[in-house]
């Protein structure tokens, strides 16, 4: 990347996602979150920002075409700059790296990032209906179009690629051996389930937070097999705001801002059935030799977030993620695409993902899971509750996800979230990931704390 | 007449079907109004580049397409290669695959709720560098598995819908 100057975050506010807010209209939950915000740095007033990049997802839930300009309207931002930013379900984090850019190239010095999604105006069907319209309309939906059936096709051959090739490579009967990997991989999905639900128990501004057992996932409602209900996230209501500023500006405002050290983006093809079966684009510290006989991506792994992995740490000048990220918040709209996600960005190898998982990698050390994890804590991913467990109001999402980052890395959940305990002690630098329709678009962007 | 006022937002949901309207007793303490807004578009919409795959469909054939300068081979034909961004030619598919993947489907989009249970299947053939998204039919969940073979069936009333074909156990 050529010259650019330094965005830092310096305030964010959540509205809180729920099925329904018939008391507020879109422009209020914005302006709701976006008031949080300002009261945040009160010496940032409303003339002292510059434009803003605002994100939905979509024009059918909306039912009203610029629904962005209204939002702008709303705040009272006229006439500056503003546009909206839309890319399925990676429109939130989409909008944080429009606004990165719009900061990055000297064009503004403040930036509002606002998104918002109004899905409780129609029916879940409906509303599963306008979300498959993001598939090819001549290929894909007219087959049976539903998000949910396209990720179980993903982590069905997922699960056969690494489980069925591996712990069960020595069962002959080959639709025995598919069905035993595939009751293991329910049963390490349903522990991400718990994990997402468990940490959202302590995060006020979730959706669905909630003590659950594996046991309690195990028995619930099958929809698209091998995904369950609490393995997959749900349609919310809710908007997210954040604040950024240019390193010239940033400490008028705030003593303790949050820098964007790294920003990533990766693509792929809209159908899942076009998907090449190539080489994997490697890490420094993965071989070749490591993938002899591995396809990728196919349709069970998502080339775009591994894209967008290389890109980000390049520019935040990462070398082992694992190591160096103090957290993820990932984009789980399913438990399923939670663990594919774990490999395309490096945490382990192709494969190891499951086994992440058994392990405790991804959980928070002082929480309490109802299991035994060997190595809890290594880097916790969704400490809030992620998509799972908050809700997936699909423009608010990633700037949501921005937001609770942004707080760990300002040591300030405390004051946000009414209590600490899913501060994460030390949080250097995180990492945000936001994800569009079967991976066909990914963005990460890396956060650091700056006050030392 | 005044909308009826509801304690439950499901309730409201549901009267605003009958009536067009209702008051909705918000916990938040709020009164809100809430109408129907129903809304039908019948789009107009041309298979352009596309359309032959459809044509072929009603007559009981699966046609892939090949990039003329790269050779690469599409199940799911594109009209120019996604690697060369050359132009593709037609080529008949093979009517005998094998599931690369699948899933059974007990909930989806509202155009499809009274088809549920069904199960998706993404087809591989050999010597095809891509798939082809399908519904499996007459078989038991059970009895599904990757790397198993499958052949096309068509429709006898065709739709003009790439439902027109889906595959079914050898």
């Amino acid at each position: 990347m050529g010259k650019q100057r330094k965005v830092y975050i310096i305030s964010s506010g959540v509205t809180k996602f729920a099925k329904a807010h018939p008391d507020m209209d879109f422009r209020l939950m914005v302006k709701k979150a976006f008031d949080y915000a300002m009261k945040d740095v009160p010496n940032l007033q409303l003339k002292d920002i510059n434009g803003s990049r605002i994100s939905y997802f979509s024009d059918h839930f909306a039912r009203q075409l610029k629904a962005a300009s209204m939002v702008q309207d709303f705040l009272g931002l006229n006439p500056k700059d503003s546009r909206r930013i839309e890319w399925g379900g990676a429109t939130g984090g989409q909008a944080i790296q429009a606004g990165w850019e719009t900061i990055a190239s000297g064009r503004m010095d403040v930036c509002l990032v606002a998104g918002f999604e109004t899905m409780s105006r129609v029916e879940t069907w409906k509303g599963n209906e306008f979300i498959a319209l993001a598939s090819d309309t001549n290929f894909d939906y007219p087959v049976g179009g539903f998000y949910t059936g396209y990720y179980a096709l993903m982590v069905q051959r997922h699960i056969y690629e690494y489980l069925r090739k591996t712990r069960f490579a020595n069962i002959k009967d080959e639709k025995k051996a598919q069905l035993l990997a595939t009751k293991e991989a329910i049963r390490i999905m349903a522990m991400v389930s718990v994990k997402n639900h468990i940490n959202a128990s302590h995060n006020p501004y979730a959706q669905y937070p909630g003590k659950t057992t594996v046991d309690e996932v195990l028995k619930s409602e099958m929809i698209s097999y091998p995904l369950n209900r609490p393995c997959i996230c749900t349609m919310s209501d809710g908007a997210a705001v954040m604040m950024l500023a240019s390193e010239d500006v940033v400490f008028d405002y705030t003593d303790n801002p949050v820098l964007i050290s790294g920003v990533g983006c990766g693509t792929d093809t809209m159908r899942l059935a076009d998907r090449p079966h190539e080489k994997v684009p490697l890490f420094k510290w993965e071989n070749e030799k490591d993938y002899n006989n591995l396809k990728y991506p196919g349709v069970h792994s998502f080339r775009a977030g591994r894209a967008a992995a290389l890109e980000a740490y390049k520019h935040a000048n990462i070398k082992k993620p694992i190591k160096e990220l103090s957290f993820i918040e990932l984009h789980d709209a399913y438990a399923s695409s939670e663990i594919q996600t774990y490999e395309d960005l490096g945490l382990c190898k192709y494969g190891e993902g499951y086994g992440f998982v058994e392990k405790g990698h991804p959980f928070l050390k002082n929480v309490d899971y109802g299991f035994k994890l060997p190595a809890k804590g290594t880097i916790p991913v969704n400490p809030s509750g992620g998509l799972i467990a908050c809700g997936h109001p699909v423009g608010a999402t990633g700037i949501m996800q921005g937001a609770f980052a942004f707080w760990q890395l300002q040591n300030s959940i405390k004051k946000h979230f009414g209590n600490d305990k899913l501060q994460i002690e030390k949080a250097k630098r995180g990492l945000i990931h936001s994800h569009a329709g079967t991976g066909s678009a990914v963005t990460v962007s890396i956060l650091e704390s700056v006050k030392k | 007449m005044k909308p009826k006022k509801l304690e439950k937002f499901r309730e409201v949901m549901e009267e605003i079907k009958k009536s067009g309207a209702a008051i909705y007793k918000n916990p938040k303490g709020t009164e809100d109004l809430v109408i129907l807004s129903p809304y039908h578009i019948n789009y107009v919409h041309s298979y352009a580049q596309d359309s032959k795959f459809f044509l072929a469909l009603a007559e009981g054939k699966l046609l892939g397409s090949r990039c003329k300068k790269c050779g690469m081979k599409y199940g799911t034909p594109r009209s120019h290669c996604m690697k060369c961004g050359s132009e593709t030619e037609w080529f008949n598919l093979p009517l005998v695959g094998k599931v690369h993947s699948w899933t059974t489907c007990y909930f989806g989009s509202e155009e499809f709720m009274n088809e549920v249970p069904f199960n998706l299947v993404l087809v591989g053939f050999e010597g095809v560098d891509t798939l082809f998204l399908s519904r499996l039919v007459g078989i038991d969940k059970e009895d599904i598995f990757i790397g198993m073979k499958i052949k096309a069936e068509f429709k006898k009333d065709p739709k003009y819908l790439v439902s027109d074909v889906c595959f079914k156990p050898v």
